[in-house]
């Protein structure tokens, strides 16, 4: 089982998911998030999934979960780089993702946090 | 088989007489057709068809006959692009026939052997005409799909802003690729907000409210927000009597008031110089 | 015809992979592909997860008039499906995609054929077509 590698930059922390996960890879990294979040003083989470070719519905689901549960930690996660055939294919689905944020890239999804949150 | 062996003596007796054959049978194809063609090619065409013909009516097996119907369709489909009406080229093929029955007219004994013939060479004409008829749907298909695209514009209405202007019913092929088209746009100039203008849009029903709906959604997805304008009055009565209703999206009579709107999202207003 | 087992979650991968290359071969456009792939990462879970494990035969294929495709076949032996009509609802205006994701599969692909009895085992064939 693969893990994702978690980053902290400044208060946030980001995530990028380069390959095909499989279930349990994506359970274990809402888990690690979970941890580091309490660990650190994180106020927010980037999940970039640029390079991620297929979201279903168990994947779309802990993806929007991993909003709420930032949320408990108050803290915001943005889910960012959804390609166009993958947000197309989720609208057909019928999700839309309401409980995470979403931004077109992590740039974007970084103002939306408000910075780094060095300053 | 009895048909077969009739087709074999026919083409035997043709065989005898095929360059004349071919020069009658192209004299009438010639003296019917509008000159779209030169003489010279259409006695070529013409020439290798009916070896073709004769090959089929020959052979035992249904390779001939394969390569015969296929030559055929090509002939059909070139045709059908070149501006040829569909009985022109039909015809073409039942001139074979009457050429064949001057040559026969004399020789009683080969009735049954013409009758054969003459079965094949409507299959075969019919064969050309459906032919025709398909090639012709497929331009028509290639120019809906075509059509659909140029309806489809997505323009910049100022940094960050999109705008998509729907012209036409919504359905769910368009509506498709309308959704490509917005998110490819949204990538392309990581823009924020796009504006979907539905006075193009002769109706909106729960229908077309569902694929905007959609359309939103997956915008919202790629981070960015949508408004909706030009909902008629006409239709707001439609809209709202259907218990549609469009949420949390924004919606504004016009094209000026959405841009306003997202102007002000952005933290930006237009005011004199 | 490609024959692959579904045992275990990286199976699941496997089979997305798979049918990525297939439709890719055959012609089908991004945003078809994706959907495709979608679906099938959708029905090999259902196989291994409530099927108890399966297995999943990819075929490129060509109906008439010309067009080019896939089709795709999930067959498990596992309980099967008690309420199959409650299981194919259309659940996309409640959008919470819960169940078995069966009816937001059947939405992503041309053809979809279900065959499913207490005991039984299930079967799903799926199909998805160039333009």
């Amino acid at each position: 089982m693969d893990r994702v590698p978690i980053l902290k930059i400044g208060q946030v922390l980001f995530v990028s998911i380069q390959i095909d996960l499989q279930d349990d890879s994506v359970v274990q990294l809402q888990e690690d998030l979970a941890d580091q979040l309490a660990a650190t003083s994180a106020r927010g989470v980037i999940i970039d999934i640029t390079a991620v070719e297929v979201v279903d519905s168990f994947i779309g689901r802990m993806l929007a979960m991993t909003g709420s549960i930032s949320r408990l930690f108050d803290a915001e996660t943005v889910l960012v780089g959804m390609r166009p055939a993958v947000a197309i294919t989720l609208t057909e689905l019928g999700l839309s993702l309401k409980g995470v944020r979403t931004a077109l890239n992590a740039e974007k999804g970084l103002q939306l946090l408000g910075g780094t949150g060095d300053g | 088989m009895e048909t077969h062996s009739d087709l074999q003596r026919m083409a035997a007796y043709l065989r005898e007489q095929a360059d004349e054959l071919l020069k009658r049978w192209a004299d009438l194809v010639l003296t019917g057709s509008r000159g779209l063609t030169s003489a010279d090619d259409v006695r070529r065409e013409l020439d290798d068809l009916l070896h073709l013909v004769l090959r089929s009516m020959t052979d035992a097996d249904e390779l001939a006959g394969g390569e015969l119907r296929a030559a055929l369709a090509e002939l059909s489909r070139s045709r059908a692009r070149s501006g040829y009406s569909p009985s022109e080229t039909a015809l073409a093929v039942f001139a074979l026939k009457d050429a064949v029955h001057e040559f026969v007219a004399d020789a009683a004994e080969l009735v049954p052997e013409f009758l054969a013939f003459s079965r094949m060479i409507d299959d075969l004409g019919l064969h050309t005409f459906e032919t025709y008829a398909a090639a012709r749907e497929e331009i028509i298909a290639d120019q809906a799909e075509a059509m659909l695209e140029l309806s489809t514009p997505v323009v910049r209405l100022w940094d960050g802003i999109i705008a998509v202007p729907l012209i036409g019913t919504l359905d769910s092929a368009r509506t498709q690729l309308v959704m490509e088209k917005l998110l490819d746009a949204l990538l392309a100039t990581g823009a924020d907000h796009a504006v979907i203008d539905v006075t193009g849009v002769p109706t909106v029903d729960t229908e077309v409210a569902q694929h905007l709906l959609k359309t939103v959604m997956a915008a919202r997805l790629l981070g960015a927000e949508c408004t909706i304008c030009g909902i008629r009055p006409q239709i707001a009565h439609t809209i709202v009597s259907l218990g549609i209703e469009f949420g949390d999206i924004t919606t504004k009579a016009t094209l000026a008031d959405a841009l306003a709107y997202a102007l002000s999202r952005a933290g930006l207003k237009i005011g004199p110089v | 015809m490609d024959e692959l087992p579904i045992a275990s979650g990286d199976d699941v991968v496997r089979v997305r992979q798979h049918v990525r290359q297939v439709a890719a071969a055959s012609g089908l456009s991004l945003v078809d592909q994706t959907k495709l792939v979608t679906a099938a990462s959708e029905l090999a879970r259902n196989a291994l997860v409530h099927g108890g494990g399966g297995v999943a035969r990819i075929e490129s294929a060509s109906p008439a008039n010309g067009r080019t495709g896939v089709r795709i076949t999930f067959s498990d032996s596992g309980p099967g499906i008690p309420n199959i009509e409650l299981a194919l609802t259309d659940g996309w205006t409640s959008g919470d995609g819960l169940g078995l994701g069966l009816s937001g599969a059947r939405r992503l692909v041309d053809e979809f054929e279900l065959t499913s009895a207490p005991g039984a085992g299930t079967s799903v064939v799926v199909a998805k077509w160039s333009r």
